[in-house]
């Protein structure tokens, strides 16, 4: 725990300088008729965060929060490796929307999720597996008319296309 | 009089079909997300406004406070029967919930939260319609420097009660700031702040992205982490006979519910307060009144009226600074606004002028969104005592899903999904070490309007700052919200002052 909030801390601190130096590129003073430019208001807010991160890292060694005294893990391993596996289901379901669509990738990812973390029946899995992507259909593309990414599959649907729109 | 006839002219909108069926379906959704642990209103509004698109924005509205009410009144569900707040807004109520529910008082304290729950709200929103039109009246004078310093008020707000670690506090609101700044710069048109050009930014972030991000995928990460093991559920002996006789019972604790109400809705018209200080407060001025204050923590009935009627009471009152300033009063609220926005419609007084349908019909719907959670609370509580029992790895694909769906929807941009996954891992990454999340989803909403009311109050008074203290309104605003934020600073130095008298009294 400690080390994190050290680690976040450092990482929030670059980050608000990399904002500063992007903010930069437009005028950061005040635009004689124009009033403060375009790049001041978010160029003193992350000097403002760059601030508080190094308040927070002088908290740090001062070891004020309760993060910084923490000697507990910041993950356990059991957890590290439940929130991993979630975070990696989730990337490869948004990461294979590109070419199997939303409605391959959906699924997918319901068979993994309740089959495999969930150890739930293939029925149940199933059941919802097939429902999600029907109602998902139903409800975005026909009623809000929101087209989905399709992928691959895009062909698949000029039937569908055919008889409800 | 003017009042009222608005009222029913609101009425009448709320009264129509389908407005009907959206308060009812949005108190039911409402019920079970508050009764899902680690799903509170904010998660719920958040991962459903995309859906809302489909109806016209009274309706939408309608449906959002609908959810926001119902999850009011869910939450109790939770911390009752398993111990664990349904949302952070129910925490106050496991103090006493849990005690009753383990002597075996489960549907009594159901009840209690229940009604406790419809007095808060039918309370607040009494005063609700009593002050809104005023107030929107004499916020219509304001410019843009009043619209400024409310916004500092609101910042104010979390860093001098929201008991936060200060630094970390300052640093979401201003990352949310920040974020909001994203894009074209509205004032000479030229991109800012694009990572490299990548064309994503070009249209700026979307605040749903962030709160989607947040309060849906870092949300359920979170719950997936905490929630390992198993809880145990209460049993609760539910009849017509035991309802009645707890009703009878709670005639003791009408002081209470009173107290609670008031306090709830005057925290929640704070700037960014909401419900969950509110509640928390309300239980602990019930326990400093109360004659026996040793009895709470142990299954005092009035420990569970207490902070129940403050949430909902509060809830009503976070919706009357959205309402009438512009300047949402919760981490909720701040979602509707964002929606409003989206919406087309332009938050701030002008609402009570130019959509009286809008706001009347969303006032007259929170009457009936009180009734309906109320009925449906108490017929369904077997139901949700079943919902409670259902595995979270049916529920957390399903969530995901809906975030990955209504994040694309509103902007159909991948890149869009993307940074939501970031926000959420970043964001649940940030929870765990107490980084504040709501200044965050509070400053992305606000930051376009805190940019432009600055530049043009600064630009009027060619670049002095004293133009926000000069008028009245805004100058008093901008005192307190100075004080606010200086609040930590003096109660640092009080500390110190009573450390070094203690001391030299030592000598």
């Amino acid at each position: 725990m400690r080390r994190a909030e050290l680690l976040m801390a450092i990482a929030m601190a670059i980050f608000s300088a990399y904002l500063m130096w992007m903010s930069a590129k437009l005028p950061i003073g005040w635009v004689p008729g124009r009033g403060p430019g375009g790049g001041s208001f978010p160029f003193w807010l992350s000097f403002a965060m760059l601030i508080c991160t190094v308040w927070i890292i002088v908290r740090w060694f001062r070891r004020t929060t309760p993060q910084s005294r923490s000697s507990e893990p910041f993950f356990d391993s059991r957890s590290l490796t439940l929130v991993l596996l979630v975070i990696g289901a989730l990337v490869t379901m948004v990461g294979s929307i590109y070419f199997i669509g939303v409605y391959g990738a959906l699924p997918l990812f319901f068979v993994f999720y309740m089959r495999f973390l969930g150890r739930h029946s293939w029925a149940k899995t199933m059941t919802l597996a097939l429902a999600a992507p029907v109602i998902t259909f139903f409800f975005f593309e026909i009623l809000l008319h929101i087209t989905l990414p399709k992928g691959a599959t895009e062909t698949l649907f000029y039937p569908l296309y055919d008889i409800f729109m | 009089m003017e009042t009222i006839q608005f009222l029913l002219d609101g009425f009448v909108v709320a009264l129509q079909p389908m407005n009907l069926f959206l308060v009812i379906v949005g108190c039911a959704v409402g019920l079970f997300i508050g009764a899902m642990p680690g799903l509170g209103s904010v998660n719920g509004v958040a991962i459903l406004l995309p859906v809302t698109f489909i109806v016209p924005p009274t309706s939408a509205i309608i449906f959002l406070a609908a959810i926001y009410y119902g999850a009011m009144y869910g939450g109790a569900i939770s911390s009752i029967m398993l111990g664990i707040p349904g949302a952070s807004t129910a925490v106050a109520t496991t103090f006493d919930g849990r005690p009753l529910a383990l002597k075996g008082m489960a549907d009594k304290a159901l009840v209690a939260a229940a009604v406790a729950s419809f007095a808060g709200g039918t309370i607040s929103i009494l005063l609700f319609t009593a002050f809104a039109p005023p107030l929107a009246h004499v916020a219509l004078a304001f410019g843009s420097a009043e619209e400024f310093a409310l916004m500092m008020l609101a910042f104010g707000t979390f860093i001098g009660l929201g008991g936060d670690d200060i630094p970390k506090t300052l640093f979401s609101i201003c990352i949310g700031l920040v974020m909001s700044a994203v894009g074209l710069d509205i004032m000479s048109g030229q991109p800012r702040l694009i990572f490299g050009d990548i064309p994503g930014f070009f249209h700026g972030i979307n605040f749903l992205v962030l709160a989607i991000g947040i309060y849906g995928i870092g949300e359920i990460l979170w719950t997936i982490e905490s929630s390992q093991g198993e809880v145990s559920v209460s049993q609760a002996v539910v009849s017509v006979r035991r309802i009645l006789d707890a009703l009878k019972e709670l005639l003791k604790s009408a002081n209470t519910i009173v107290m609670g109400s008031f306090l709830g809705f005057f925290v929640g018209l704070l700037p960014a307060a909401g419900a969950t200080p509110g509640s928390i407060m309300a239980y602990g001025f019930a326990k400093t009144m109360s004659k026996n204050p040793e009895s709470y923590g142990k299954g005092n009935i009035n420990g569970v009226v207490a902070p129940e009627s403050a949430n909902n009471a509060a809830s009503t009152g976070s919706m009357l600074p959205m309402l009438t300033l512009g300047i949402p009063g919760s981490p909720t609220t701040a979602i509707l606004l964002g929606g409003m926005v989206i919406w087309g419609l332009e938050p701030g007084p002008r609402l009570f002028v130019d959509q009286t349908e809008f706001v009347w019909g969303l006032i007259a719907s929170l009457y009936m969104a009180n009734f309906f959670s109320i009925v449906l609370n108490i017929a369904f509580i077997p139901i949700f005592v079943w919902v409670l029992k259902l595995s979270f790895t049916i529920l957390a694909p399903i969530i995901f899903v809906l975030c990955v769906v209504g994040g694309y929807a509103p902007t159909q941009d991948m890149h869009d999904v993307w940074l939501m996954l970031l926000f959420g891992v970043v964001g649940y990454l940030m929870r765990k070490l107490d980084y504040p999340m709501a200044p965050m989803v509070l400053a992305i909403v606000l930051g376009p309007l805190a940019e432009s009311s600055m530049r043009q109050s600064l630009l009027q008074s060619h670049g002095s700052v004293w133009v926000f203290f000069e008028r009245p309104i805004s100058g008093g605003i901008m005192v307190l919200a100075l004080l606010l934020f200086l609040m930590p600073a003096i109660k640092v130095g009080k500390k110190l002052i009573v450390a070094r008298r203690t001391g030299n009294a030592g000598k």
